[in-house]
């Protein structure tokens, strides 16, 4: 993890392992109490189970058991797979087997990719004092400009066709994340309200467009964009598996890296995060602080752009109306989780990454709904944006007070 | 720190800003003339209807010819750009800029009809409609406001009392439980928000996203696990409209006005009731100092805390009640998301109608007609794409939150915690 530059002295190393560790007792207790709250969710929805605990609780209960251990069994075995399978595949030597048990994890990085992609978009706006709810029209915005640029030139070699189609999504983006940016310089329009309006625009931006010769495949009637051609499509990083982790994670990680960089070691950073921190300080400091936010701003939204750009060169190689899930919005969880750092936000990424991946085998398995996977995670942001609250439901002392680097100012001017 | 710059710009910023106006008024006239007026086939007529189904006054048709009328309004707003261009309005600025966008309205009207009819009490009627739960959003958003707690929330409390009426009123049969449930369920997501925000200091913003994704996450999960095992949990009786005897048979406002369901009567009466009760009484005087000055209020003995815990849970009740319309007083059933975001227009119209309930209902009516609008135009097979007329009220709310469209001032002290020295 990067240094950060307002500690002037470096505390001794076990004291550095123990504040890390106590940064991770938070964290972990908050995912458990979600996923514990989640398994209440799971039994009291299931109308049979509420009736057979006023009939015969003991058995209700080892029902509820039973249903909650299939569920989050199910969670855990679309997700990490069966580390069994693995380590027989590795002393039968059996490469072909070896790689097939590795499918969950590649699902679960390929379901991480675009997480960490939107996950920086919104720490590096919270960081600069912004609220970046429009992570997801942002990642639309991306998606469509590298979805072009993916199918218009075939016949470009692929070192060239795929920095250029990156290059678009990160322009869509951008240009999704300028205008509110530019909006609150200039206005004082509060950010929130814009970045959540221009979600709905990028929706039925993304209809209309689908419905235009330009991106419609030909010969279909419903919404979907042309093949993304082979020269632009990013390979998968899994020789022999070719559904699941794609070279977008790469990408990911570099940008991570980059966004780390740029906010802790570069000029620009050191202005991001003191307009953040006090905008009125940073004018008297000398920094324009229009032109920070707006300039932040639109670096979120070419994060998030990456994010589309990713799925529609890496996983599904063509724009669909329902492209995200909502990973604009896990974004948002993913940055709080992280602490807006971007090591953070890689770990949290994997972590929902993870959930992603194993909620849709276990709606098939069981038949309990994706969506469940939503609610823990709002229950995850809950925990973690009122710390108090774990600390007193397990009762832990509290610690050096780190705050979420977010506070809100009201709206317009 | 804005506030002290824009009074030092005001004096050139004013004048640069009374020119881009007339410019933008010239250039709205030069889109009526071309794209509405030079649009239409020579010797057409545009056609509006004026009678509702089953009105006993019949009125004929107001049919107007299509080009010559489009080319008069383009001349108007022309005469109203020149004005502002070289004088002026000063203080009727905002009428004036009202009048330009009836012009254009009413000339894409005669380009929308040319050739065509187009009812234009069910366009009317339509806008009452869908006015009516974004606001119930945004009273609920004035209540918190007003005493300084921002409710982004209300979308997802929206969903849920959606969500939690369309069952209660299905298992029960009847629509009134099905919205007491609903206030029910508002009251606590509100409360949430409260104890969140108010005691935890938890960011305002934060608290209610994560309400948010909370009823989106949780209405979703119980619609796809039990409404669509059990779908007579998702078919409630509707609240039928009540026609108020004599007043429904004035011709065109009749119909409109006095021929509506219960929820949109008590959206007038609430309207009403919350403006006075903010405006004239001391409960809403004192309200009103939590919101602008909570130090103030509370060192004249009001009690900070409390006011804002019983505004955010008054706000939460309504906007249970506007996600009760949707199901009950609207559509007939519970869909996923079916809010669509009118929970954050809700909070635009607020910001809108200068965070007072009469401004945001005459606001929620400008939002309700661009929605009925598209509604009517798609089914009078327009050529324009309704995903184009779906965003405009999106658009129309960036333009109203950056002040491109009025300006209005926030309560001081609005996503402010209060923490008693």
């Amino acid at each position: 993890m990067a240094a950060v530059p307002e500690r002037p002295t470096r505390p001794g190393l076990t004291r550095q392992a123990v504040t890390f560790g106590r940064g991770l007792l938070l964290p972990a207790l908050a995912i458990l109490t979600a996923l514990i709250l989640g398994a209440l969710v799971i039994v009291l929805s299931d109308p049979d189970l509420v009736t057979l605990f006023g009939v015969d609780p003991v058995a209700a209960l080892g029902a509820s058991w039973d249903l909650v251990a299939a569920a989050y069994g199910a969670l855990i075995a679309g997700s990490i797979g069966n580390p069994g399978d693995l380590v027989g595949a590795l002393a039968a030597g059996d490469l072909d087997a070896f790689v097939a048990a590795l499918d969950p994890i590649s699902v679960t990085l390929q379901r991480s990719t675009p997480l960490i992609f939107a996950g920086l978009s919104v720490a590096l706006a919270f960081r600069s004092g912004l609220f970046n709810i429009g992570a997801e029209g942002q990642l639309y915005l991306g998606a469509l400009f590298a979805v072009f640029v993916g199918f218009s030139f075939p016949g470009l070699p692929f070192f060239i066709h795929i920095p250029l189609a990156v290059a678009a999504g990160f322009l869509g983006g951008a240009l999704w994340g300028f205008i509110p940016g530019f909006l609150k310089a200039r206005t004082g329009a509060h950010e929130v309200i814009v970045t959540i309006m221009l979600n709905y625009v990028a929706y039925r931006l993304i209809d209309l467009a689908l419905k235009t010769d330009v991106f419609q495949r030909p010969g279909r009637e419903d919404p979907i964009s042309k093949e993304v051609v082979e020269s632009a499509a990013l390979p998968p990083l899994i020789p022999g598996l070719a559904a699941g982790v794609h070279w977008g994670l790469v990408i990911a990680l570099i940008a991570a890296a980059v966004v780390s960089w740029l906010l802790f070691r570069s000029t620009k950073g050191f202005e991001f995060r003191a307009v953040g921190l006090n905008p009125q300080a940073a004018r008297y400091a000398g920094i324009d602080t229009g032109r920070t936010v707006i300039l932040a701003m639109a670096v979120c939204g070419g994060l998030a752009g990456l994010a589309g750009t990713s799925e529609v060169l890496g996983s599904n190689r063509r724009l669909v109306s329902g492209l995200s899930p909502g990973y604009g919005f896990d974004a948002i969880a993913l940055a709080l989780l992280g602490r807006s750092r971007p090591l953070g936000v890689v770990a949290a990424a994997l972590l929902f990454g993870a959930l992603r991946a194993g909620a849709t085998p276990m709606q098939a398995a069981t038949g309990i709904p994706i969506d469940l996977v939503v609610v823990v995670q709002a229950l995850v942001i809950m925990f973690i944006a009122a710390p108090a609250l774990v600390r007193g439901l397990y009762r832990i002392r509290a610690g050096r007070t780190t705050g979420t680097e977010v506070f809100s100012k009201g709206w317009g001017t | 720190m804005t506030a002290a710059a824009t009074t030092v710009g005001a004096g050139s910023a004013g004048l640069r800003r009374q020119q881009l106006f007339g410019f933008v008024y010239l250039a709205l006239a030069a889109i009526i003339a071309v794209a509405f007026g030079a649009a239409t086939e020579p010797g057409a007529t545009s056609s509006f209807e004026l009678n509702a189904p089953r009105v006993a006054v019949q009125l004929p048709p107001l049919v107007v010819p299509s080009a010559p009328t489009a080319y008069a309004l383009a001349g108007l707003c022309a005469f109203l750009g020149a004005v502002q261009l070289t004088r002026g309005f000063g203080a009727r600025n905002a009428v004036v800029l009202g009048a330009v966008v009836l012009l254009f309205i009413a000339g894409f009207l005669v380009w929308a009809a040319s050739t065509r009819s187009m009812n234009l009490v069910g366009v009317l009627q339509g806008t009452l409609q869908r006015a009516t739960p974004i606001t119930f959003a945004a009273l609920a958003g004035v209540l918190c406001e007003r005493a300084g707690v921002v409710n982004i929330a209300i979308e997802g409390m929206l969903l849920t009392g959606a969500f939690v009426a369309a069952v209660a009123a299905s298992a029960t049969g009847s629509p009134w439980i099905g919205i007491i449930a609903a206030v029910v369920v508002g009251a606590l997501l509100a409360a949430l928000l409260a104890v969140l925000s108010i005691r935890y200091r938890v960011d305002q913003i934060i608290a209610g996203t994560v309400i948010n994704i909370f009823a989106i996450g949780m209405t979703s999960f119980l619609s796809a696990r039990v409404l669509q095992r059990r779908p007579e949990l998702n078919n409630p009786d509707r609240l039928g409209p009540i026609q108020i005897p004599l007043l429904s048979d004035i011709p065109v406002v009749g119909p409109i006005v006095f021929n509506n369901n219960v929820f949109v009567y008590a959206m007038f009466v609430l309207v009403v009731l919350i403006h006075v009760a903010l405006f004239k009484t001391r409960w809403g005087l004192r309200v009103r100092a939590v919101g602008e000055h909570p130090k103030a209020a509370d060192t004249v003995g009001i009690d900070v805390l409390r006011t804002r815990y019983q505004n955010v849970i008054l706000g939460g009740m309504l906007a249970g009640v506007g996600g009760a319309f949707l199901v009950l007083g609207s559509t007939g059933r519970f869909d996923r998301e079916m809010t669509a975001g009118r929970g954050f227009i809700g909070l635009a119209a607020m910001i809108f109608g200068g965070w007072a309930p009469v401004g945001s209902f005459f606001a929620s009516l400008v939002f309700g007609f661009a929605d009925s609008l598209q509604a009517r135009l798609s089914i009078l097979n327009v050529p324009i794409p309704s995903e184009l007329l779906l965003m405009v009220p999106y658009v129309v709310t960036i333009l109203v939150v950056a002040g491109l469209v009025g300006r209005a001032r926030a309560p001081a002290a609005d996503g402010r915690p209060y923490e008693k020295e």
